[in-house]
């Protein structure tokens, strides 16, 4: 049966279908970055360019949680990503209870002066005693050290998921209440570019931090190991990659479809100001929207640091072949992007296996092909 | 959803009462013009000529990124493709065909026109940010050919190029005659982007930007007019590159990159976009600002995506567009 199949495809079996095997986790990744991409779009009509930088983010978040009883620099990180949450609660106290603006700035630089002598003390020139008592101030820095004492060994896998999604995404919340949400009277372009600059800034902070060598991240114990398919050896994290993406793809998917919460998302993105009109609170609901499309993206980052290693960069590279997924599938509709991030994974795969000098390029000359015919994209509306 | 700002608005009051100049210029960017023609003449004494050079370099290439997003409302992520390219090119004709610079720098030009045709045809068939994104897949592609196809030397770039003989008289080996010869480059095309956009053809680019439904009942044929502002585009920006190149005397993958097109993105942006001025202060901003800050390493990343911040959040004009405000003059 399978020298058949090797005789007909004319590759060896194992080559075809581990190529397969990879192309799909490749397209795991592009239709759970396109799909946050899409969400994002709908309600906020930004390209959110910051997608790459938050995708590294969750892989960094699972390893920092993993390294924070050990390396201080990683108990350090998940210290400044707890400072987002309590910026988000001072916003949503001071706005609930109509605080004035002054006694608003007052809670917000109280915040600030939590951590920031932890900042002053990579100034240079500080003096020993200085820095003594700005480490001795710094709340990341009290943090890191009571989660080392908790957490000798880190916090696994398991563990991550769901506490990267929520660090990653209530970064997201924040930074969309800070800047983005000052930008929707203005061109969509502004979005682009200040989104593009958010993630620069990102990315060269943890290139500052951690070096652009990448850094390990082990495969939990539950998923290692192989299953021999009888014609090939699939690496068990492998599979379980494609099968938690599309559960995380198809759940999206039910929620914005099948729910109520989903419905009010559909009709906001149809005709915003009418929703507001029945009384739903719209600005905080593209608030959320933004959090979850980028708490995706940090899922997929966990996803993927036991794969590729764990490095500033692995987030832009991604990034752009899967702003052309999104042209080809077109933003109209949610199950058009998870079907062409996967079937472009694919088709990467079987390229690299018939013509690997292509197996960069494919996907945009997929797109130029897909504009000359369809140029709303495959499940676009003109 | 309309958007209600335009990305290039030109603030009301701005525009008008001044006396009609000579070629198009008015009477404060005559002033402009003299001084940045002055300050062409005087910067080699004062400071060193290959800095210079290199920024004239960037700032014609961000003149040329202007000239699609300033005038015909087109945001390219792409550019450095056609940056890049353009330096392969003269790299390669300087190099292995040993053709003169004037030549290598025409051939340049040439090929980033001949693949902003390609480049522009598919992009033009969409609008706003898919228009961008898609612009910067097709960068992202030329990218990789540069990675791959034997000519580009893939990691090592093209190295060592001669800068050869101007006319096949003139060494340009000394940085002075270079200088002059960049120079020239640099105001030829400034020029050139300044006559396109007062052209009977540049006030159709502006209708698009400004409307384009509106041009279209008008009779325009808005495809074909963003195309060839596409084109004009893209071959100056080659042009830009191939004169890089040859300064340098080494064309890499650094030029082909993603990050290329995001660095001229920030010089248009800082400058201000839509100002004939605007794109050379933000290239002598942002290439001053990486060549004194060389030594902060990865922050000039996180500085350069403060300023993109800062410039969309506070300061959407520019440096060059606020002194216009200020002034009330348009520069």
């Amino acid at each position: 049966m399978l020298d058949l199949i090797e005789a007909y495809l004319g590759v060896p079996a194992p080559l075809l279908f581990g190529q397969l095997l990879l192309g799909l986790i490749n397209g795991a990744f592009y239709a759970m970055l396109s799909l946050g991409l899409a969400v994002i779009f709908g309600l906020l009509n930004i390209i959110n360019f910051t997608h790459g930088a938050q995708f590294m983010m969750g892989a960094f978040a699972a390893w920092m949680l993993l390294a924070m009883g050990t390396n201080n620099d990683a108990g350090l990180g998940i210290g400044y990503l707890l400072m987002f949450p309590l910026f988000w609660l001072v916003d949503a106290m001071t706005l609930k209870y109509q605080v004035s603006r002054q006694m608003r700035a007052l809670a917000f630089g109280v915040v600030l002066l939590l951590f920031l002598p932890g900042l002053m003390v990579s100034l240079p020139g500080i003096g020993p005693l200085a820095s003594v008592i700005a480490t001795t101030l710094d709340l990341p820095t009290r943090i890191a050290a009571v989660l080392a004492w908790v957490f000798p060994n880190g916090l696994g896998y398991w563990a991550a998921l769901p506490l990267c999604a929520l660090l990653v995404g209530v970064n997201g919340v924040v930074l969309e209440r800070v800047f983005i949400s000052r930008l929707y009277k203005l061109d969509h372009l502004y979005g682009l570019l200040l989104t593009l600059g958010l993630g620069l800034i990102i990315e060269g902070i943890y290139r500052n931090k951690f070096g652009s060598s990448g850094l390990p991240y082990r495969i939990p114990a539950e998923l290692q190991g192989a299953w021999d398919l009888g014609f090939m050896f699939m690496p068990i994290y492998r599979g379980w990659v494609v099968v938690a993406a599309l559960i995380f793809c198809l759940a999206t998917w039910l929620i914005i479809e099948k729910t109520r919460l989903g419905a009010y998302l559909r009709a906001a993105t149809e005709r915003a100001e009418l929703v507001q009109a029945f009384g739903i609170n719209v600005p905080r609901m593209i608030t959320l929207t933004y959090g979850a499309g980028v708490a995706l993206a940090a899922v997929a980052g966990v996803l993927a640091a036991p794969i590729y290693s764990v490095n500033p960069q692995m987030g832009s590279n991604l990034i752009i072949v899967v702003f052309a997924v999104v042209v080809i599938g077109g933003m109209g509709s949610i199950l058009g992007s998870i079907v062409t991030g996967f079937g472009l994974g694919i088709v990467e795969g079987l390229t690299k296996v018939y013509y690997p000098e292509a197996s960069a390029t494919v996907i945009f000359v997929i797109m130029a092909i897909v504009l000359l015919a369809r140029p709303a994209g495959l499940f676009g509306r003109a | 959803m309309a958007s209600e700002t335009t990305l290039t608005a030109i603030p009301t009051g701005v525009v008008g009462k001044q006396a009609p100049g000579i070629w198009g210029f008015n009477g404060s960017q005559l002033i402009a013009l003299l001084v940045l023609v002055a300050a062409l003449a005087l910067a080699p004494f004062f400071l060193y000529p290959v800095f210079v050079m290199k920024l004239l370099c960037f700032a014609l290439f961000a003149c040329a990124f202007n000239l699609l997003i300033g005038y015909v409302g087109l945001m390219s992520f792409g550019h450095a493709a056609y940056f890049g390219m353009g330096g392969y090119i003269a790299g390669h004709a300087a190099k292995v065909m040993g053709l003169t610079p004037e030549i290598s720098i025409i051939a340049g030009g040439l090929v980033g026109a001949g693949l902003g045709v390609i480049g522009g045809w598919l992009a033009i068939r969409r609008q706003g940010i898919y228009f961008a994104m898609i612009t910067m897949a097709l960068a992202q592609m030329v990218y990789f050919f540069c990675v791959q196809a034997p000519f580009t030397g893939g990691e090592d770039g093209i190295q060592a190029i001669p800068r050869g003989k101007l006319f096949g008289v003139i060494s340009l080996e000394s940085d002075m005659a270079m200088y002059w010869v960049v120079a020239v480059v640099f105001l030829f095309g400034f020029m050139a982007i300044h006559r396109i956009i007062h052209s009977p053809f540049g006030q159709v680019m502006k209708a698009i930007r400004e409307n384009e439904p509106r041009a279209t009942s008008l009779g325009y044929r808005t495809d074909d007019y963003k195309l060839v502002a596409f084109i004009l585009s893209c071959g100056l920006a080659g042009v830009a590159g191939a004169t890089k190149t040859l300064v340098f005397g080494i064309a890499t993958l650094t030029d082909v990159h993603f990050s290329m097109s995001g660095e001229v993105v920030l010089m248009t942006l800082v400058g201000g976009l839509g100002t004939i001025f605007g794109p050379v202060v933000g290239a002598a901003v942002v290439v001053g600002m990486q060549n004194y800050l060389a030594e902060l390493g990865a922050w000039v990343t996180v500085i350069q995506g403060g300023i993109f911040v800062a410039c969309v959040l506070a300061f959407r004009r520019g440096i060059i567009g606020e002194l216009g405000n200020w002034f009330k003059v348009k520069l």
